[in-house]
């Protein structure tokens, strides 16, 4: 057998295992999405639940974008998840409205603003930053807003903001349950559509190749910062609108939904589950949360809760990069290939 | 009118003068070989020339503008093209998309969003690797290339979007001596539409393809003139002979 023969079958199997594992996972997870509902109907705790773990996958698939497609490592998505929050709970308080037509929006163009603020400050200076530049840049943000939050008598101090008019649509408020549950469903599987569509556009090449090296990039005559900086703001408009749909369902915001502590939750679960997919953070929100609400009921393993996701993200981080998807999608996949799609 | 016109150019680093007024003109459609021994400032001139970094003093003006502190996209945006010393192809994208990424680098954002000249550029981007012979690997990932292929690739990659003056630091190292016969035969059909900047350590490369050349030595230059000239200069000689 020549060699040529005998890397033919490797190479067709890879290809088409790479075609195949990620559309099949996406699929199975938003008919278990759409079914839970139904199959939970007799368990409301456990639609919260679920409603949760949708919220909280808007704000993991934000970080994927910067981290898994663009290589900016933020750790203050959970900044512009709070501000938001706080938006339209103080929009719901002195303003006396809660219509999500207009504060959803309001909350995704705070997080598109402040994200791009700090964007202007971190990624588009003279020199290129550096990953770290960049980390503990994001990190300070998020602990500086929490800290002067959790100072801030208007906002509740540090006991934040309790009793949040609830998420209303004319005249239909929604409280948490089944109908709650929809519209976030609709809500993650619009972002997702939208953000499946910009990684696979030609612009998706982009990030692709500014991951890998910026360098040649900026030598073909590309703005590598400004593509940056214009991902982190898509990327902070969807934290932003998480914010606003956790701050609606749990009727609360306070100090922590803004700081290092969510940031680095919203890191584990797109690392645990598989960043560059998309569909890993998801699925990392769901084991994460799935996995503490199980073990919430025993007093010592709530306790040690953040030690423990602390190893959690250690061991993906040493042993499994790619996370859980990172056993079944080839990186071939995980990257994406526009030769498939040019004719 | 020159294609490039160098004045004067310097660069330090602390103490070192990596480059010591140096002067440098290229015409359109020539191609200019850059030689020197190691340390001469060749590779500094190439990145200083490309906008890898800025220089100390001097001037850089390419087509008519002043681009000596211009950003590299800026450069690349007036038709200066890069191949690098280092070999860098995207290796985890294919072969085609590692070309497609060169093509559409001007496109604007919201044409790279809604994906708008992905169809139209599939000719050229199959012509540019028909024309270095990896269309055959178009759908391979450009890491699973041999090293010679990676270098032609990362050619074919500088030269897709028709540059007027494409850089070449080092293009056949590493290459086998068969590779870079082929690599010279690939190079000048280009001639016609782009002039050329080579480093080389391959004297007898550069010779072949190169219309002019450059000798620089400690950061100075110390001849310029046809190959033939330059071959018959005794100070080429002489570092040649006594330091290479």
């Amino acid at each position: 057998m020549d060699a040529a023969t005998s890397l033919a079958p490797a190479t067709a199997k890879r290809r088409g295992r790479a075609f195949r594992v990620l559309p099949g996972v996406e699929l199975i997870t938003l008919a278990a999405l759409v079914a839970a509902p139904f199959l939970l109907a007799d368990r409301p705790e456990l639609v919260t639940l679920m409603t949760n773990i949708l919220i909280l996958s808007l704000l993991a698939i934000s970080f994927d974008l910067c981290w898994g497609y663009s290589g900016i490592m933020s750790f203050g998505q959970a900044l512009f998840f709070g501000v938001s929050s706080y938006v339209i709970a103080l929009v719901g308080r002195d303003l006396d409205f809660s219509q999500l037509w207009a504060t959803l929006p309001l909350a995704m163009l705070v997080g598109f603003l402040l994200s791009g603020l700090m964007a202007a400050f971190l990624l588009l200076g003279r020199r290129t930053p550096t990953s770290i530049f960049v980390a503990f840049g994001t990190l300070t943000g998020a602990y500086a807003a929490e800290r002067l939050v959790a100072g801030w008598q208007y906002v509740g101090a540090g006991n934040g903001l309790s009793s949040i008019k609830l998420m209303a649509f004319g005249s239909t408020e929604f409280v948490e349950g089944p109908a709650f549950y929809s519209i976030a469903l609709g809500i993650l599987v619009a972002v997702f559509a939208l953000s499946r569509w910009l990684v696979r556009s030609q612009l998706g090449l982009v990030l692709a190749g500014m991951r890998q090296n910026e360098e040649r990039l900026a030598f073909f005559g590309y703005r590598v910062q400004a593509f940056r900086a214009l991902v982190f703001s898509v990327a902070g408009a969807i934290a932003g609108l998480s914010g606003a749909l956790y701050a609606y369902h749990q009727g609360f915001t306070g100090p922590s939904n803004l700081g290092p502590g969510l940031s680095t939750t919203a890191v584990i679960y797109c690392l645990f589950g598989g960043s560059g997919t998309l569909i890993g953070p998801v699925l990392g929100t769901a084991a994460i949360e799935g996995i503490s609400f199980v073990l919430s009921d025993t007093d010592a393993v709530r306790q040690f809760w953040p030690v423990i996701l602390g190893f959690v993200l250690l061991i993906v981080v040493m042993f499994q990069p790619t996370g859980l998807l990172g056993l079944v999608v080839s990186t071939r996949e995980r990257i994406g290939s526009y030769a498939g799609r040019r004719r | 009118m020159a294609l490039l016109d160098v004045t004067g150019l310097t660069k330090s680093y602390g103490p070192l003068r990596a480059l010591d007024g140096v002067d440098l003109t290229v015409r359109a459609g020539t191609f200019h070989g850059l030689i020197g021994p190691n340390g001469s400032g060749k590779s500094t001139l190439l990145k200083a020339i490309a906008g890898a970094h800025f220089p100390t003093g001097g001037t850089i003006r390419f087509d008519g503008a002043d681009v000596t502190t211009a950003p590299p996209f800026q450069r690349a945006r007036l038709g200066l093209s890069l191949k690098f010393q280092i070999t860098a192809v995207l290796p985890e994208l294919s072969v085609y998309d590692n070309v497609l990424l060169a093509l559409q680098a001007h496109d604007r954002t919201i044409d790279l969003l809604r994906s708008r000249s992905r169809a139209r550029l599939a000719p050229r981007i199959m012509d540019a690797l028909d024309r270095f012979r990896l269309a055959d690997r178009a759908d391979d990932l450009a890491g699973e290339l041999s090293h010679g292929e990676q270098q032609w690739l990362e050619i074919a990659m500088a030269l897709a979007p028709e540059p007027k003056l494409l850089l070449l630091d080092e293009p056949t190292g590493g290459m086998s001596p068969e590779e870079r016969r082929v690599t010279g035969e690939l190079l000048a059909p280009i001639k016609a539409s782009c002039a050329l900047i080579i480093v080389e350590h391959d004297l007898d490369f550069i010779k072949n393809i190169c219309d002019r050349l450059t000798v620089l030595d400690q950061g100075r230059v110390l001849g310029d003139g046809t190959t033939d000239e330059i071959e018959n200069d005794p100070r080429v000689r002489e570092i040649y002979t006594s330091r290479v």
